[in-house]
């Protein structure tokens, strides 16, 4: 038994939004008691006065980088950071060595994730054969495996008749397709967001109509064949516009961006710094106020990271050479909660992003939500809390961001995954797995 | 005025006041190079490596000559295998060659802002001789110097260059330094190859070389990369030469005593006809003299003199 008492809990699927406590037992949620506390209560208390208590935030978009790469992730490691960062979920792209295309691999994910977890790992399996964009995967087998949707992600399926046959095939399913969407010819060669910063510092650049032209395709392919699409990181105006048309048209299609795409510009490339190099590329201003637009449109569904851990080496060499992506678990919450500011989006929407929303997505039963018997998987957020992203706080092997040394309001102070505290700041609250 | 720079990395930071005094500093530097022993002791027991990871010549030997007209010794590496693929050799490469104490590594890689990555990380100074599409500034310093030399001036004079705008790193650096002084610009070249975000450099964008070279006071034609055509940015190099080769009917539309250059090496007949590249009006050879005298400015500014920062 836990009681988490005297917060905001915000919990945007109840419609929820008040002050009281919140007992958990047994793994589950047990129920809401309002007001204020109850007294001699026996059991472990975390006080929560001025925190916001939400439902444990999921990330629908990290790469864990195990099995294959463990030098720059693991399953350990990155769901370290995700605790450290608020996230009770994630779910990890099928990017790995092996490719996650087989059930033995998204058991292996799975097994490991239970051994080794501080989150909750919903693993995403790949659409087609070893990604690469052939053959697909035997979707029964793996969903059954624990595979919650389906991704290419980094390596996008290129031809539009495979695209069409993995939506009709997947659609009386109901399996779930992610498409990280780039064309990649009109990308081919890029490096940067084709525009001014690109052309001043000679760098080939990656045309917004690279995404733009992958997210028409698939939501015209979504339409024609009545299949499940969810597009990934969108960072361009025409990207939001497209999918809000989508949505005006009652398609059964979803997207999410990243906190860098409406953070940072391709500015932030500036003396050829490769910890803001990433696909797609940082865009530019209009683009970074449309995803803002979309996000308080309710466009936008999901906030989600596109955490991609990367060794110091592979960084640290010229800008076209650098590998691309950079890490977020830890960074996310504040950089999502800075939307706050000027009322851009309220404290339910932030909740809604980094929770409920990926949570309806990726149909996780349980998770996103506070209701009785829900899973008691919460995030105790303190709004006010300043800190600096340095990087004694970084608890990834890796730490490729341009948001190292920024300074945030806004933190995680208790990540609790099924009940058990998995990471805490605050005084008197230990973390056990 | 004093010179406190490190590196020679770009143009994009160099003030005018700056660019005049390497202006200036080159001027003496021809000097030398008109006597009958072309040699001073200014570098006399510095090293100068010039690593070049792209095949080069002219400005390898352009380096070369001015290191030894300065009494450098000079080391040449050339790497025809590109670096872009393995990163940690170029970082290693470099720090290797730093271990024997060079004054100036002179750097030549197909990735733009590999010298600024290799400033971070070497205590040498580094010049650019070239990287990727960013910049070549001791190609815009020694256009500058010879349209001075030929023209007395630049400020207000109309300035064409025609070409792949898109891909030159020669371009970017020619903005600085003639922009910098007062050059009214004009980037001509099919619309595949000019982006259109380089209007913000506050440069004239067209497609028709007719609009570009009429009444210029100068033209500078860029090398067309043959192998451009295969990734389709033109139909055909016969199409390309028809509509931006530079031959005497378009020639004709600039100013009477309008010049000709070229950054080189020339395609005969396609971007500049053959008469044309040889005639009174082309300064190309005038560049490559220039070029010795602008890049013994920069190294003698970087690793000698009074004015040297270190």
């Amino acid at each position: 038994m836990l009681l988490i008492e005297g917060g905001r809990v915000i919990d945007p699927k109840s419609r929820r939004d008040e002050t009281g406590s919140l007992l958990l037992s047994d793994g589950k949620v047990k129920e809401f008691l309002p007001g204020d506390p109850p007294k001699g209560f026996a059991g472990e208390v975390i006080h929560a006065g001025g925190k916001w208590v939400v439902p444990g935030l999921i990330d629908m978009h990290v790469h864990l980088r195990e099995p294959g790469y463990e030098w720059k992730e693991d399953i350990r490691s990155g769901t370290a950071a995700a605790a450290g960062g608020g996230f009770t979920s994630v779910a990890c792209m099928a990017n790995t060595k092996p490719v996650n295309d087989h059930p033995e691999i998204t058991r292996h994910i799975l097994e490991k994730a239970r051994r080794d977890g501080a989150a909750n790992v919903f693993p995403v399996a790949a659409v087609t054969l070893g990604l690469e964009g052939k053959e697909m995967v035997n979707f029964s087998e793996l969903a059954e495996a624990g595979a919650v949707a389906f991704s290419d992600d980094g390596k996008p399926v290129a031809s539009p008749l495979l695209m069409r046959r993995a939506l009709e095939y997947a659609r009386p399913f109901g399996f779930l397709i992610l498409v990280h969407p780039e064309d990649h010819d009109l990308a081919e060669g890029g490096s940067a967001h084709e525009g001014w910063t690109a052309q001043k510092l000679g760098i080939p650049g990656i045309p917004a109509v690279a995404e733009e032209v992958a997210i028409a395709r698939d939501i015209l392919l979504a339409r024609q064949t009545g299949g499940r699409l969810h597009l990934q990181h969108i960072s361009t105006r025409m990207g939001v516009d497209l999918l809000r048309m989508a949505k005006r048209a009652g398609l059964n299609v979803t997207g999410e961006t990243a906190p860098q795409y409406f953070t940072l510009t391709d500015a932030a490339l500036e003396g050829y710094d490769t910890n803001a190099k990433m696909n797609p590329p940082l865009r530019d201003e209009d683009d970074r106020m449309a995803i803002l637009e979309g996000i308080q449109d309710g466009t936008i569904d999901a906030v989600a990271c596109d955490h991609a851990p990367h060794e110091e080496y592979v960084k640290r060499c010229e800008f076209v050479a650098a590998a691309n992506g950079i890490i977020g678990l830890q960074s996310s919450l504040a950089l999502t909660l800075a939307l706050l500011a000027g009322g851009k989006v309220a404290p339910a929407r932030v909740v809604d992003l980094l929770s409920a929303a990926p949570a309806r997505i990726l149909s996780l039963k349980g998770k996103g939500s506070l209701a009785p018997g829900a899973d008691a998987d919460v995030t105790v957020i303190d709004p006010d809390r300043e800190w600096t992203f340095g990087p004694e706080e970084i608890l990834s092997k890796s730490r490729n961001s341009p948001f190292l040394g920024w300074k945030f309001r806004g933190r995680a102070v208790a990540t609790i995954c099924g009940g058990s505290v998995r990471h805490s700041t605050l005084p008197g609250v230990s973390s056990h797995a | 005025m004093e010179w406190r720079r490190r590196h020679v990395l770009g143009l994009y930071d160099f003030r005018p006041e700056e660019i005049e005094f390497v202006v200036d500093t080159a001027r003496s530097m021809e000097e030398v190079l008109t006597r009958d022993i072309k040699k001073v002791p200014a570098l006399r027991g510095k090293t100068v490596v010039n690593l070049f990871f792209e095949a080069s010549t002219r400005t390898r030997t352009s380096f070369e000559m001015a290191g030894k007209r300065l009494s450098a010794d000079v080391v040449n590496f050339s790497s025809s295998t590109s670096s872009i693929t393995k990163g940690e050799t170029l970082l290693d490469t470099a720090r290797n060659i730093e271990a024997m104490k060079p004054s100036v590594i002179v750097i030549r890689h197909a990735a733009s802002g590999a010298p600024h990555f290799l400033s971070r990380h070497v205590s040498c100074s580094i010049v650019n001789a070239g990287d990727g599409a960013n910049e070549h500034p001791t190609q815009g310093l020694l256009d500058l110097y010879t349209i001075l030399k030929a023209k007395g001036s630049v400020a207000g004079r109309k300035i064409a260059i025609v070409g792949d705008i898109l891909h030159s790193r020669v371009v970017r650096s020619d903005l600085h330094s003639l922009g910098k002084m007062g050059a009214k610009l004009w980037l001509c070249g099919p619309a595949t190859l000019l982006p259109r975000e380089m209007g913000r450099t506050g440069a004239t964008l067209t497609c028709d070389i007719r609009e570009a070279v009429k009444d210029a006071d100068v033209v500078i034609m860029l090398r067309i990369q043959l192998e451009r055509q295969k990734t389709a940015y033109f139909p055909s190099l016969r199409e390309y030469s028809r509509m931006y080769g530079l031959n005497r009917s378009v020639f004709s539309l600039a100013k009477e005593d309008a010049v000709i250059m070229h950054p080189g090496p020339i395609n005969r007949g396609i971007e500049l006809s053959d008469d044309l590249a040889d005639c009174g009006n082309s300064l190309v050879l005038r560049q490559v003299e220039s070029g010795v005298a602008v890049r013994m400015a920069i190294l003698y500014l970087l690793a000698g003199g009074s004015h040297a920062a270190h």
